[in-house]
């Protein structure tokens, strides 16, 4: 057992070194960082060892909370999913880590750094450790509240500064809903612990409606909604979507670790975690599917024109993350889970090339000024390549073979699945569009850098091209575990099936099934190809049709104005308004006035009260003993 | 043969003593003279109890008591003599800070 | 009958002295008093087969703690008071409060169940079994005790003692 609660423990241990002694550590903090991921990592896989040999482990080891019929333990559970979410967190934690020391190299707040991610790590894991939804909810906040530290980590900086407040208050909307379905889930089945919640969901569950304000909602149904409102802020879907791309304002490593790879996909893991619950709801997994679908395609849309390297790969996780929902929503847990696994390399990947080539332009973000880079920073360019190919699904790098499965399951989910793979299908050929318009824009064409910037271009030392090269290998390789079309090849799926609920099996057909995977890798390939064409060939057609269509152009630029709408609409409208009204009314009138008040009331009866107070210590004393006198004198009377 | 309750009664009267003078006098080397007082007649029940009941823990505990008596008394004159010095006086009805 | 005679001119010597020592107005007067009283509380403490704690009141109390009153007394060289503020104004009132007390004590005791008449009387002296008990049962308490001891004479100095020293 000790060996488990050191997995979160280690890091937690780093956490609190490089955190009070940072200080006195100066660099050598990373030292210690990256020695408790690494333990971490050695743990997770003697963990992932012991699940794989069929011991999985539910344990509790401290009772929390004990009042009335509430009781809380803090306790473990390793299962599959688990064990597989453990391999990806501490692996790609430990690469970033790695990565950070060269990446964060001379910055003044490193070991702050270090400390941060270390936490974040810790909450992480003890996130996808819980065996209840109070200890999961503890990692929830705990990583929301690292994210918010780490996009704000260069707090000298307004953005950044207002980026990190933005990521929190987004959060704190799903959280909201992510409490509210918890407590839901205490009063239906009066137990947080999810081996007793989901043994208790039976069909007969899922038929018993409630009533909300006037509406007949299944309970089951709405427990889930609520759940996915948490999953929405957290893994940055429609409509909580809008704190992703600002979060780019933290250090590279961190859009890397938190916002690519890892945090973000808490609420697929959350959502795959409650899969007994969610697969009792047909509304709550059509939400889940369509809400997906939508995003995926949204978010892709946006990407298409963004000019920010590091703003392009952000709206391609949330478009990701998109799809990892529609994955879910359509039945489809492993697909989804294993497109969280290779996302999560791939996309860690693209995160610290563009950390790479920022670095090798001495912090140039903006793709309009780079161009014809691929021959300076060699290697950069060979991961990006690697990672962009995975992203766009080509075979057989592992985003094919993961993004495949969920369309193959997408297109067997009835009608409803039908137009969402279509969008899928849109969704995917945007993204090898803005995926390699990316690589042309940065890597090919002419030299659009400053002359002073183009003379300092360098590669980046090797503790940041080695863990680029590591994630690359697993880039194109990590997808073979999840083999599709042979029986039993699909390692994946078969390891994680003892978790999920089976319900619904992709079709048999294989013929269409290898049809389809021709046909995306075919539209992901002319996606490609119509970038080259755009961006390498006649660089002016973008232009040209920017002015043709300059209102759509405007809008994508402009992400849609949804920034500006929630502005309006919360921030303006919401925030300012009501703020004011309850500020006149709530605080000045009644808070203040009872505040006032009773002050007043306090003062006026010390005003007498004080004149008691004579100093004389002797009557204090003469007061006592008369009191003793008086209850002795109720003795006898009593008596 | 002498009863137990005389013992009771003698220890009642030089508590009661003591409890006057704490509540009268104002010199304060007086009223620290009748908390002792009050502590000797807590032990003259301790000791006559313990010894009508066969029991020894009465007598202990009037060492207990003596002990805590000789630090009180160095730490009480201790105070006093600071006091003397800052405030010039040994009536307690002169040190007034606590008035309201 | 003895012992009740005995025990009557002990306790008569007790109230008068106690009640001499808290209405002397030199207070070296007080503690002189007080030194008779805690002679008499002796004999009582003989009376009561308690030799050992008879010795100890005789060492500890009349020998330390009052001459450090003594010491104290001098040192600060209170003046003999003025008949006026001798008491402060309300006296008369916490003698009768003091009367109440007594009278409720009395009460008590004519209505309690106490072995009035004493049951078996101890003979034995008990030294010896009083120092087994201190050292094996009370021996905790015992230390703590000599802590406390510690404590106090260190407070004692510090507090003492001028700043600029």
């Amino acid at each position: 057992m000790l060996k488990y609660i050191l997995i979160p423990l280690l890091p937690f241990f780093g956490f609190l070194i490089a955190g009070l002694f940072g200080k006195y550590l100066k660099e050598r903090a990373a030292t210690v960082a990256v020695g408790g991921v690494l333990g971490a990592f050695v743990f997770a896989v003697s963990a992932f060892i012991d699940v794989a040999n069929g011991t999985i482990i539910d344990e509790n080891f401290y009772s929390w909370i004990l009042i009335g019929n509430l009781s809380v333990n803090v306790g473990f559970q390793i299962d599959q999913l688990t064990a597989v979410m453990l391999m990806v967190v501490t692996f790609l934690s430990t690469l970033i880590h790695i990565y950070s020391i060269g990446y964060m190299h001379g910055d003044k707040g490193f070991s702050r750094f270090f400390a941060y991610l270390e936490l974040f790590t810790f909450f992480m894991l003890v996130l996808v450790m819980g065996n209840n939804f109070l200890v999961m909810f503890v990692g929830w906040e705990g990583v929301g509240l690292c994210s918010y530290l780490l996009i704000g980590f260069w707090y000298e900086k307004k953005s950044a500064a207002d980026a990190g407040v933005k990521a929190f208050v987004t959060n704190r909307v799903g959280d909201f809903g992510f409490v509210l379905g918890m407590m839901l889930i205490f009063t239906t089945f009066g137990t947080l612990d999810f081996t007793d919640v989901f043994a208790q969901a039976t069909p007969q569950l899922a038929a018993q409606n409630i009533d909300l304000l006037g509406i007949e909602v299944g309970i089951v149904t709405l427990i889930c909604l609520l759940l996915f409102v948490g999953a929405t802020g957290k893994s940055a879907q429609i409509p909580l979507y809008v704190w992703l791309p600002d979060a780019m304002e933290g250090p590279t490593p961190v859009s890397a670790l938190i916002h690519a790879a890892t945090m973000v996909t808490a609420g697929v893991f959350m959502v795959a975690r409650c899969a007994p619950l969610f697969s009792l709801s047909h509304t709550a997994m059509n939400v889940v599917a369509v809400t997906g679908a939508v995003t995926a395609l949204f978010a892709a849309t946006i990407g298409l024109v963004q000019n920010d390297i590091k703003r392009v790969i952000a709206y391609s996780t949330i478009s990701q993350l998109g799809y990892m929902f529609l994955g879910l929503g359509v039945g489809a847990f492993s697909a989804g889970i294993f497109h969280l696994t290779t996302h999560a390399f791939f996309k860690g990947l693209l995160f610290l090339a563009s950390g790479s080539v920022i670095h090798a332009l001495s912090g140039e973000q903006d793709m309009r000024k780079m161009g014809s880079l691929r021959r300076k920073i060699k290697i950069t360019y060979a991961v990006f390549l690697i990672g962009s190919l995975a992203l766009a699904g080509i075979f057989p790098f592992a985003g094919f073979f993961s993004k495949d499965e969920i369309l193959w399951s997408v297109y067997n989910a009835g009608s409803l699945g039908r137009s969402l793979w279509m969008v899928g299908l849109t969704g995917a050929f945007m993204t090898a569009f803005y995926s390699f318009r990316l690589i042309y824009l940065t890597f090919f064409g002419k030299s659009r850098m400053d002359h002073d910037v183009e003379h300092h271009v360098h590669e980046s030392p090797p503790v940041m091209t080695v863990p680029l090269m590591i994630l690359a290998f697993f880039s194109i390789t990590i997808g073979f575990i999840g083999m599709p079309l042979i029986p039993h090849a699909n390692l994946f799926a078969n390891f994680l099936a003892p978790v999920f609920p089976h319900v619904q099996h992709g079709g048999t057909d294989h013929g269409l099934e290898i049809g389809l995977m021709i046909f995306s890798v075919l539209v992901a390939a002319t996606g490609i190809v119509m970038a080259y064409v755009w961006y390498v060939r006649d660089t002016r057609i973008p232009d040209k049709l920017a002015e043709k269509f300059s209102g759509v152009y405007t809008l994508l630029l402009n992400k849609y104005r949804v920034d500006e709408l929630y502005n309006y609409l919360f921030v303006d409208g919401l925030v300012h308004k009501l703020a004011g009204v309850l500020h006149r009314i709530g605080d000045v009138k009644i808070v203040d006035g009872a505040v006032n008040g009773v002050a007043r009331l306090i003062g006026q009866a010390s005003e007498r009260g004080r004149k008691m107070q004579t100093g004389f210590v002797q009557e204090y004393a003469f007061i006592m003993g008369l009191g003793l006198v008086v209850l002795i004198g109720m003795y006898y009377v009593v008596k | 043969m002498i009863p137990l309750s005389w013992y009771v009664l003698l220890s009642a009267a030089l508590f009661t003593i003591g409890v006057v003078g704490v509540l009268t006098r104002r010199n304060v080397f007086i009223i620290l003279m009748s908390i002792e007082l009050m502590l000797n007649a807590a032990n003259i029940n301790l000791v006559a109890f313990s010894h009508y009941l066969q029991n020894l823990t009465g007598q202990i505990f009037v060492i207990f008591v003596i002990t805590v008596a000789a630090a009180e008394a160095a730490v009480a004159l201790a105070l006093i003599i600071l006091l003397a010095r800052n405030r010039g006086t040994v009536y307690v009805d002169e040190f007034n800070i606590m008035k309201g | 009958m003895i012992n009740q005679i005995v025990f009557l001119y002990f306790a008569a010597v007790i109230v008068l002295s106690a009640v001499l020592t808290i209405t002397r107005r030199n207070p070296v007067h007080s503690v002189l008093f007080m030194l008779l009283l805690f002679f008499h509380i002796a004999g009582v403490f003989v009376l009561l087969n308690a030799e050992f704690l008879a010795a100890v009141q005789l060492i500890v109390y009349a020998g330390a703690i009052l001459i450090l009153y003594l010491f104290v007394v001098m040192l600060l060289n209170v003046d003999r008071e003025s008949k006026s503020d001798r008491a402060n104004r309300f006296w008369p009132w916490i003698v009768a409060f003091g009367l109440v007390i007594f009278a409720e004590i009395g009460l008590l005791v004519a209505r309690g169940s106490f072995p009035l008449e004493g049951g078996q009387i101890m003979n034995k002296t008990g030294i010896k079994e009083l120092g087994i008990d201190l050292y094996t049962k009370y021996l905790v308490p015992f230390e703590i005790a000599s802590v406390i001891l510690l404590v106090g004479l260190v407070g004692a100095v510090m507090l003492a003692k001028k700043k600029n020293d």
